[in-house]
């Protein structure tokens, strides 16, 4: 796997700029922690990074996977996965079918295919769940089978929008150590949004704070207007 | 930086160009949209103002004059007509608001309330005359009530010489609105409460020292009343030009207006054209005082709400008006489903003797009678219904798309130009859309008869279908962009199938829309497309009630199959799917 790149990257909703010139690497196989408080604009710059950001933002800067520029490209051709704190399983979909709809077409062999689903249900501890109503599984259950979903469309990099937020602290601590293992086994770049402290500790990576860039910019222009 | 302004400029095309490529023509679908629906209620308005004012060169008048305002001025009857429409549109409006917000107030958030809302919304589509034929068996003077009390209460062995219905003040035609209009404010409010915390205001309010009622009234129904605005002027469009409904339960000499210029249109005498057409203008003029008088009197209401308010009255004793809003709104729910039930009675009848409560055999000898002549409108009927209501759902499926891709919601400007058709009185336009048909030869074809049906099928197929739509999760989108899945096959594979249940539902009720209509069936078709609703109503002179009760309850079944479908339809294909289950 290669790098995400991020490169001067601002954000603006209007007047108000949210994130200005952001510049990041994280390399394969590393999580980098994004801080910030609510509003801060950490959930705005997932969707800039996989491009389903709304049009009334304006943007600007550049994303690279690796030497790839994406910046222009919609995002299903990025291959940026993303994980949001619900896990958003289709629900008229059966367990299977939403792994399977993640699953590449080039894919093609019908016996290849729900085998791809059933070593990634086997990999997430739901071996058989594959007919399931994924409203009948427990949250835990369902997290995981979110994370297989993602992965299954292999992803050059991974993002996380705060997605430890909603479980109770033992499912919590599990499922993030799960999520960081296949993260790292994969070498994927992961993009770890949150406010919780004990997420970015537990990544082992970079921390950046996106309240911290701000003061460090306008003390920087502070400082160069009094010279 | 030259740079950055040259990159986000090539950002914003290239997010624009792949949403091009990715979804094409969905630009076109707004302007379409409006066209096809203000399309002909602008033509029609033009080839009403025309003839009014004496121009029609197919009758050969090409002298623009004012002979025919003249003419309509001097016609016998015309004030009582416009003062019948006049009065009865008001006091139909106000009265079933009265009672909607009295039960709102006094019960919103209890058990009856959620009871009731089950039971009124299928009564939603059930077309207008339908119930007004229900209405009409129960109130004649040989009708079921006055059968229930004879004759050992009335001593009436044959029916009574008694005015119930048509009476000449109108007050039937109003009952009639009222039950009608009830369940379709009550759901409008409903839309409306839900969108405002209506519990929490009202238990602050309570918390304050408030009765139930007066803190709904004062803290809850200011905040709700501004997005009932445009119901409440459609319902009074509505109650002030209606045409079918008038035939059966209004008065006859003199009519409504409406129903005088569908005379005047239909009179042999071709000269009357130029009549009805300055009255179908004079029926404009009339809607819009009856919307301004309303306006001034909402200013009215505030100002005397806002004093009240101030002086703080908490009005904990209201349970003698919170009873008589229940027995209100209960009444004539019964009223309603009572009459539907009558008529499906007479359509079984045998052989019913007068007093008799009940018919002395039932047979199924009427719908056999009849069965060869139901085909036609039936087929008329359903075709129409279905090739509306479908077109309408995929014109506002390109719309409610166009809206979340771009992310620009339509203004309330907008939402007017979407309730023109509601707004305008059908007579109005639809007697110039008329003359423009035969002058493009094209009246009497079935695909004009479908474009007027989309006219009024549209709006309400748009309104249904919009707060679903735009509640959707937009993140389930996202998330299977970024999976790798085309736009096209995220909306075709998780959205469409995510949001079937309110989709069907909206199809549903552009069907009821469809099937209601009257007048739009009468004109754009020529008289050459019966359907179960113009055969009703050409029957309800005759006065055959087994003939009636057969096609009005057919009128009332066709809309309650295809609701039926809608919400039996989701439940069984997504019957292992618990996530998409309606939570009861």
């Amino acid at each position: 796997m290669s790098a995400l790149e991020l490169c001067h990257i601002s954000l603006k909703l209007g007047q108000n700029s949210l994130i200005d010139s952001l510049s990041l690497t994280v390399p394969a196989g590393e999580i980098t922690a994004v801080m910030g408080e609510s509003g801060s604009g950490k959930s705005t710059l997932l969707a800039y990074l996989c491009g389903t950001l709304a049009p009334a933002f304006q943007a600007d800067g550049r994303v690279l996977v690796g030497t790839r520029d994406v910046t222009e490209l919609p995002p299903e051709q990025r291959q940026i996965g993303i994980l949001f704190q619900d896990d958003l399983l289709f629900p008229h979909l059966s367990v299977g079918d939403n792994l399977a709809f993640a699953l590449k077409a080039t894919v093609r062999d019908r016996a290849e295919r729900r085998q791809c689903v059933e070593q990634a249900l086997d990999d997430a501890g739901l071996s058989g769940f594959a007919k399931r109503d994924p409203a009948t599984l427990s949250g835990g259950q369902r997290a995981r089978v979110s994370v297989m979903r993602t992965l299954l469309s292999e992803p050059q990099v991974l993002l996380l929008d705060e997605p430890f937020s909603k479980l109770d602290a033992s499912n919590r601590r599990q499922f993030r150590q799960f999520v960081f293992d296949h993260a790292r086994e994969r070498r994927l770049p992961t993009l770890m949004v949150t406010h919780d402290p004990k997420d970015a500790v537990a990544a082992g990576g970079p921390v950046v704070d996106l309240a911290l860039i701000l003061h460090q910019r306008s003390a920087e222009t502070l400082e160069n207007v009094s010279q | 930086m030259p740079p950055a302004v040259d990159a986000l400029i090539a950002n914003r095309e290239s997010a624009t160009q792949h949403r091009w490529r990715n979804l094409p023509g969905l630009s076109f679908f707004p302007p379409l949209t409006l066209l096809l629906l203000l399309g002909p209620v602008l033509a029609g308005l033009f080839g009403t103002l025309l003839p009014a004012f004496g121009y029609l060169p197919a009758l050969g008048s090409n002298e623009p004059s004012l002979l025919p305002w003249r003419q309509l001025f001097t016609a016998p009857g015309l004030c009582y007509s416009v003062w019948l429409s006049f009065s009865t549109g008001l006091l139909a409006t106000a009265v079933s608001l009265a009672v909607v917000i009295g039960f709102c107030a006094g019960w919103h958030g209890t058990r009856l309330f959620a009871r009731l809302q089950r039971l009124l919304s299928p009564l939603l589509a059930v077309p207008h005359v339908t119930v007004a034929f229900g209405l009409a068996f129960l109130l004649t003077p040989s009708g079921w009530i006055m059968r229930l009390l004879s004759p050992w209460a009335t001593d009436f062995a044959r029916p009574p010489d008694l005015i119930t219905i048509q009476d000449p003040y109108g007050l039937s035609l109003v009952l009639s609105l009222v039950v009608k209009e009830i369940p379709f404010l009550l759901l409008m409010t409903l839309a409306a409460l839900n969108q405002v915390d209506a519990a929490r205001i009202r238990t602050v309010a309570r918390t304050l020292g408030y009765g139930p009622i007066t803190a709904w009234l004062k803290a809850v129904l200011p905040s709700v009343y501004p997005q009932l605005r445009l119901p409440i002027f459609a319902v009074l469009a509505y109650s002030a030009s209606v045409v079918d409904v008038a035939l059966v339960m209004g008065p006859t000499t003199p009519p409504p207006l409406a129903v005088q210029l569908l005379r005047w249109f239909n009179d042999p005498d071709l000269n009357l054209r130029f009549v009805a057409s300055a009255g179908a203008l004079l029926q404009l003029l009339l809607v819009a005082g009856v919307i301004s008088l309303w306006c001034a009197l909402e200013q009215l209401v505030k100002w005397l709400g806002l004093g009240w308010i101030r002086r703080g009255r908490r009005a904990q004793q209201d349970r003698g008006f919170r009873y008589s809003a229940a027995v209100l709104l209960l009444s004539c729910s019964a009223l309603t489903i009572i009459g539907l039930i009558g008529m499906g009675v007479w359509s079984l009848a045998d052989f019913w003797r007068y007093p008799d409560a009940l018919p002395a055999s039932f047979s199924l000898s009427n719908w056999q009678r009849h069965s060869e002549d139901l085909i036609q409108p039936i087929w008329n009927t359903v075709a129409t219904a279905l090739s509306a209501a479908l077109i309408a759902l995929v014109l506002t499926l390109g719309c409610l798309e166009h809206e979340a891709h771009f992310g620009r919601r339509p203004s309330n400007r907008a939402l007017w130009l979407l309730y023109l058709p509601l707004l305008v009185p059908q007579v109005a336009f639809l007697f110039g859309a008329q003359i423009l048909l035969v002058v493009t030869d094209m009246d009497g074809l079935w695909l004009a008869l479908l474009w007027s049906h989309l006219v009024f099928v549209l709006p309400y197929v748009f309104l249904s279908l919009s707060d679903p739509y735009r509640a959707w999760d937009e993140r389930y989108g996202r998330t299977a962009l970024c999976l790798g899945a085309s736009p096209l096959r995220v909306w075709l594979t998780i959205k469409l199938p995510m949001l079937f249940r309110p989709i069907l539902i909206a199809l549903a009720v552009g069907f009821a829309v469809s099937v209601g209509q009257y007048l739009p069936t009468l004109f754009a078709g020529g008289g050459r497309f019966p359907t179960l609703t113009t055969e009703a109503v050409a029957l309800s002179t005759g006065g055959d009630r087994r003939v009636i009760g057969v096609y009005a309850l057919l009128q009332m079944l066709a809309p309650f199959v295809m609701f039926s479908l809608a919400l039996l339809l989701p439940s069984w294909l997504f019957r292992h799917r618990r996530g998409l289950q309606v939570s009861q």
